[in-house]
């Protein structure tokens, strides 16, 4: 599975929204309802998914479904 | 059995308080991991009364105060048994004194182990509770965090804490069915208590309406009900076991 199609996977999963709702543009807060604590609980669900560690002031940068795909293949260390 | 296919762990379980707490959780069903840092014997025979009443459970080493490794006893636990349901934080120490006269390290002590040691063990514990959408946090405090008491300035304040960590808490992860609440107990028979001379058990029992002091088990009742399915609609709450010394 690519890591675009696991991050939906997990935001389908946390957010409970459907897949067409999870457009690349789309922002967790704005578009797809999410709250503090979703954040926080969709924020650990990819840190263990991916085996990765997402500080504070980068999560400030993750608005988009697409800014979590850029910072995670960041983070894997391929290219985006 | 009200707890039955429930997994518990209990700070400073392995006496007092505690203890009689692991039983009640115990004899309900629940699997109860005994926290103990020190008296691993007492934790042995906290294990042991729980076998003789038909329940389980298994020890557990760890400082409360210590930021990591309540982290790391709690991800083992979850690994093991796959959930962790209930979280009683009832390690607590006191190093009591004049304020004016206290050590540093009294302070520091007691803020660490009783406040700082409900926050480890709540941020280690509240992740599993939310992916399960359900939890139980019942948090020490004591009556002396509402009434304050001379020589126990660090110990009423690190209990005082305790109840504004146990209402934002229970606004934060009540959306995932958490109930986050606080139990305040009175002058509970326990080795805490026990160093009180008769003159100093005889002005204090003046004071208590009930005419007695209370017993590790008039605490593990009220915990029991909390940890319990018939407490979902309860959180935030601040529930005093102190036969009316307080009201």
């Amino acid at each position: 599975m690519s890591i675009e199609e696991k991050v939906i996977e997990i935001i389908v999963e946390q957010l409970d929204v459907t897949r067409e709702e999870c457009v690349p543009e789309a922002a967790f807060i704005e578009d797809l309802g999410a709250d503090s604590l979703d954040l926080v609980e969709l924020i650990m669900a990819m840190e263990e998914n991916f085996g990765i560690e997402i500080s504070d002031e980068e999560l400030q940068k993750i608005r988009t479904i697409q800014d979590a795909i850029t910072y995670i293949k960041k983070k894997k260390g391929l290219a985006s | 059995m009200k707890l039955k296919g429930k997994v518990a762990l209990v700070t400073g379980g392995s006496r007092g308080i505690g203890r009689a707490v692991c039983l009640r959780l115990a004899s309900e069903g629940a699997f109860v991991f005994v926290n103990y840092i020190r008296n691993e014997a007492a934790a042995r025979e906290t294990l042991a009364l729980i076998d003789k009443a038909g329940g389980e459970g298994k020890a557990v080493c760890f400082d409360v105060a210590d930021y990591k490794a309540p982290t790391e006893a709690l991800a083992a636990i979850v690994k093991e048994k796959g959930r962790m349901d209930i979280l009683v934080n009832n390690a607590g120490v006191s190093r009591d004194g004049l304020l004016v006269r206290m050590k540093e390290q009294d302070w520091d002590r007691v803020i660490d182990t009783n406040l700082k040691g409900v926050f480890n063990c709540c941020r280690a514990a509240a992740y599993t509770m939310m992916k399960q959408r359900w939890g139980r946090i019942i948090n020490m405090t004591s009556v002396v965090a509402l009434s304050g008491n001379a020589g126990q300035a660090n110990y009423s304040a690190s209990k005082a804490g305790i109840i504004g960590l146990t209402k934002s808490l229970a606004r934060e992860l009540a959306s995932r069915s958490i109930c986050v609440n606080a139990v305040a107990p009175g002058l509970i028979i326990t080795d805490m208590t026990s160093a009180m001379t008769e003159e100093q058990r005889e002005n204090v029992l003046e004071e208590i309406p009930l005419s007695r002091l209370g017993t590790p088990d008039d605490v593990a009742g009220v915990v029991l009900f909390l940890a319990s399915d018939e407490a979902g609609y309860i959180t935030g709450q601040v529930i005093g076991v102190n036969g009316g010394l307080y009201m």
